[in-house]
């Protein structure tokens, strides 16, 4: 029998990116006991590598923004499938969430009055996000870590949750084992949230990295949680297309924020070619207006390069396929030709985009400050993710909490940059405070022993089948191909259905999945435990993908390339039945209440 | 390029190991770390490595490449001798836990004995502070830091001396550096660093400036103003007694 080294918080927090670390913080200013477990070390969560910015409505750079502009931009951005709740409280507390950080100690660049400065971002109608240079996440989560560990909360870096242990209906556990000597672990709780981040592994080309196996999502969906909106995974339109081995690495939406434009093989800028609707009114007319909105120009509009990352992201797309690509298969970012406007512009960019200049320079011999960047679209960020109620972040398990990138509802069906990191700290600050207080009105809770051995038996079992099993990483690489191929950014019934079966026989291959070594360390038994919860989100964003017969924000079906109206008034909801199988379905809007419903008019 | 490329590989535990050769294709553009993982996928899946952004920002991949401590995600395969196998080592100046993996923990441990950043009161009722760019940048060099741990490993008062109880090493230097030079800051942390951190036992070297991936200047911008603050402090009334005499 397998044995466990055991904990006991008041509240468990899973995951140790922004949202993770701020809702421990939160629990832990109440005077609940915090335990924080994560996958990797300490500082090295996804959130570190953001770049671009945090958005909120600071009004530091143009006076003319406020929440109800970004309200209304963010539910633009989410063609309105958005939880109008939870982005009506971001949009009112992103500011003093970013004031936060700086009281502990981040800090912004400014403008000349000192205050914190802000950058243009796509689908942003003013100038929103606060930032460090290119390395704003880096700031961010420095800033928690720093400040979380003089709070009192434990942190077990390098562990993994297999499996949370439920008592009566609620949460009460979760138990895993630790990645460095491979002992099992569990830790006893009256609440827990879940912090972990995105599913971008389950794609061939991404941004992300290793951690993002959707751990969290699979977790809540095994106890019964609901998942909602898993068909909106948004394709940043700039990865990195050569050389090979860095295909996905994201190029910051900064560089376009700063005037960096996109040109096809012809050198045309094609984003002029193609500009929805919706956001005509807001976009430039010729590119000297473009230009002067990237730099701070108030009567300019901006220019068609920042429109919502969905639409770029297809226009980038349709240019390759038109045979007008670049020679590696991508369109041409330029922020070198900036040098006809701005003087010592080679320092300038260094000093706005250092690491986007060393990233380069360093990975494919190449001087943004000179020649153009080849870029195309990379799987970037989860719109979709564990249903949670907008205040409180609970999701439908009483005492199981989730934030960040891990919860859905924020960004409906498209995320607009900068986004990400506030929903963080506000979503996360919630969870932190709520699951505190469940965990304080909640008594103690038991743990099923039973179920505890078990899950330990199955991560072992397999070490027993040894060489001869499948190899992990060999199913992963097959998965990602696959998904990346079949329900990547144009997406039809037939290759979905494909994609369904294939998935199919994956979920066999991964009963045969065998390991060699032992437990210490074991990369391939961390592979072979995560392959298993990317199979379960893989599944879910196809089987959504395939219902939503319409295109909408980042789901664009080549068999119904047009938004459906009827379709805008429904969330997709996923969860195990009875019997472990997946169960789909449609779930209606509530109503918005009519002073939101007047903003978005007001801000049309 | 080469076609294939042999690398080196120490593995091994706590107790001991090896050094073992596995030879993998090659192709332009590669880093040290798509090599590893190429081993791993294809030769050796328990093959230990840590590593999260393969970009350079998260500074969990570093070990030892020929020698140099370096990140393997930013090192690139083209400037490398291929002719000769790779040597890969962990990091020396911690201990082993797999492979290419060491147990860093110390350095978070010894960053909770450095006081945290103590705001000076706001400077506006709705809580906020003004600061200007040029005070700022000075510490956001600082706050590049991807702790990498890679200076740590350079620095002979760890790698040679062990003294990793008394000494926090450059990381955290330049750690210190960036709150006591923070302009909102208002703790003291001085006398802390003479007698717990020991920051008398940096004769800087610069060994630990030479590998930073990040390139901050830590010896002169960090370590030197920092050694400065503790002459003022707790030699100031000497220097003036001689000069007097
Ligand atoms: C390259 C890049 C640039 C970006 N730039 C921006 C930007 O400029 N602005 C913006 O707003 N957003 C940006 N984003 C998006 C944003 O960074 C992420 O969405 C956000 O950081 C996610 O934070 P999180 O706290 O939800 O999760 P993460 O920071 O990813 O943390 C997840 C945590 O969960 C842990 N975990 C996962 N599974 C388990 C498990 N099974 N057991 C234990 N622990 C587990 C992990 O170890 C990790 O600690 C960017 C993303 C990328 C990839
Ligand atoms: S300069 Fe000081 S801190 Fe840096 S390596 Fe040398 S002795 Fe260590
Ligand atoms: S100072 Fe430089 S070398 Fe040292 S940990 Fe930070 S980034 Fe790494
Ligand atoms: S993997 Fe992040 S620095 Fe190398």
């Amino acid at each position: 029998m397998p044995e466990f080294q055991r904990f006991s918080y008041d509240v468990l927090v899973i995951g140790a990116g922004g949202a993770g670390l701020r809702a421990a913080i939160e629990a832990a200013a109440t005077g609940a006991k915090v335990g924080v477990v994560c996958k990797s070390l300490l500082g090295k969560a996804h959130t570190v590598m953001a770049e671009g910015g945090i958005a909120a409505a600071l009004a530091n750079v143009d006076d003319r923004d406020s929440w109800r502009v970004h309200f209304a931009d963010t539910m633009r951005g989410g063609q309105y499938l958005n939880n109008w709740r939870m982005a009506e409280l971001h949009a009112k507390e992103a500011p003093e969430c970013v004031r936060e950080l700086e009281a502990w100690g981040a800090l912004f660049d400014r403008t000349k009055d000192g205050k914190i400065l802000q950058r243009n971002f796509g689908g942003h109608r003013y100038p929103r996000l606060a930032h460090v240079g290119d390395r704003t996440g880096l700031e961010m989560i420095r800033t928690l870590q720093d400040h979380g560990i003089h709070t009192g909360m434990e942190v077990n870096m390098e562990c993994t949750v297999l499996s949370l242990l439920m008592d009566s209906g609620r949460v009460a556990g979760a138990c895993g084992y630790d990645r460095e000597r491979g002992r099992f672990h569990v830790w006893q709780e009256k609440a827990v949230v879940l912090a972990t981040g995105g599913i971008g592994r389950a794609f061939k080309v991404t941004s992300n990295s290793w951690e993002y196996t959707g751990d969290g999502l699979a977790l809540a969906y095994r106890v019964g949680a609901e998942l909602q909106d898993m068909e909106f995974v948004q394709f940043h339109p700039t990865g990195m297309v050569w050389p090979i081995s860095v295909r996905g690495i994201l190029v910051t939406e900064g560089v376009r924020g700063e005037g960096g434009v996109l040109r096809n093989s012809e050198g045309r800028r094609f984003m002029f070619d193609d500009i929805p609707d919706l956001y005509k009114e807001q976009t430039a007319d010729t590119e000297e207006e473009g230009w002067r909105y990237t730099q701070g120009d108030k009567n300019a509009r901006r220019p068609p390069e920042l429109l919502t990352r969905d639409h770029v992201a297809r226009c980038i797309n349709r240019e390759v396929k038109a045979g007008r690509g670049s020679p590696h298969g991508g369109v041409f970012l330029d922020i070198s030709w900036i040098k006809q406007h701005i003087s010592k512009s080679e320092e300038h960019i260094k000093r706005k985009l250092p690491s986007m200049y060393h990233q380069f320079k360093q990975l494919a011999d190449l001087d943004i400050t000179k020649e153009p960047m080849e870029v195309g679209p990379t799987t970037h960020y989860m719109m979709g993710g564990i249903r949670v109620d907008g205040d409180s972040q609970m999701s439908t398990v009483p005492g199981l909490f989730a934030a960040g990138e891990a919860a859905a509802g924020l960004h409906g069906a498209n995320r607009l940059g900068g986004n990400s990191l506030s929903d963080l700290v506000v979503f996360g600050r919630r969870a932190g405070r709520y699951a505190a207080e469940f965990a304080k009105s909640n008594g103690a809770t038991v743990i099923d022993e039973q179920h505890l051995q078990s899950t330990a038996n199955d991560a072992l079992t397999p070490f027993e089948r040894g060489p001869t099993g499948e190899n992990p990483y060999q199913i992963q690489y097959d998965l990602q191909d696959k998904m990346q191929d079949l329900v990547g950014i144009v997406r039809t019934e037939n290759e979905m259905q494909q994609a369904l079966d294939i998935i199919a026989q994956l979920y066999k291959r991964v009963e045969r999945v065998g390991i060699t070594g032992n437990r210490e360390y074991n990369n391939g038994w961390h592979t072979a435990v995560d392959v298993a919860n990317l199979m379960i989100v893989s599944e879910a964003v196809t089987r959504a993908a395939l219902l939503r017969k319409e295109s909408r924000g980042a789901q664009f079906r080549e068999d119904f390339p047009t938004k459906d109206t009827e379709w805008g008034k429904y969330n997709i909801v996923v969860k195990q039945s009875q019997d472990d199988e997946m169960q789909i379905e449609q779930r209606a809007i509530a109503p918005m209440p009519e002073e939101l419903k007047a903003v978005i008019e007001e801000m049309k | 390029m080469a076609t294939q490329a042999t690398f080196r590989i120490w593995r091994g535990d706590p107790a001991g190991g090896t050094f073992q050769d596995y030879t993998t294709p090659v192709e332009e553009g590669m880093v040290v770390l798509d090599a590893v993982h190429r081993i791993q996928a294809q030769q050796v899946t328990d093959l230990a490595v840590r590593w999260n952004c393969k970009a350079g920002k998260c500074g969990s991949c570093s070990a030892e490449i020929n020698g140099m401590p370096k990140l393997m995600c930013m090192t690139r395969l083209s400037d490398i001798n291929l002719e000769m196998p790779v040597i890969l080592e962990p990091m020396h100046a911690f201990p082993p836990i797999r492979d290419l993996v060491t147990d860093v923990s110390w350095n978070f441990r010894a960053k909770k004995t450095i006081k945290q950043f103590q705001p000076r009161s706001p400077d506006f009722p709705d809580g906020t502070w003004r600061m200007q760019q040029a005070d700022v940048e000075r510490v956001q060099e600082f706050r590049k830091c991807i702790e990498c741990f890679l200076c740590q490993d350079v620095c002979h008062v760890l790698r040679e001396h062990h003294k990793h109880d008394e000494f926090i090493g450059p990381r955290l230097l330049v750690y210190a550096a960036a709150l006591e030079m923070h302009p909102l800051d208002t703790e003291d942390r001085v006398s802390d660093l003479r007698r717990r951190h020991n920051i008398g036992y940096c004769n800087i070297t610069t060994c630990c400036r030479q590998v930073c991936p990040e390139s901050i200047t830590i010896t002169e911008n960090a370590i030197i103003p920092l050694k400065e603050r503790v002459v003022d402090q707790f030699f100031d009334p000497l220097k003036q007694l001689f000069h007097i005499l």
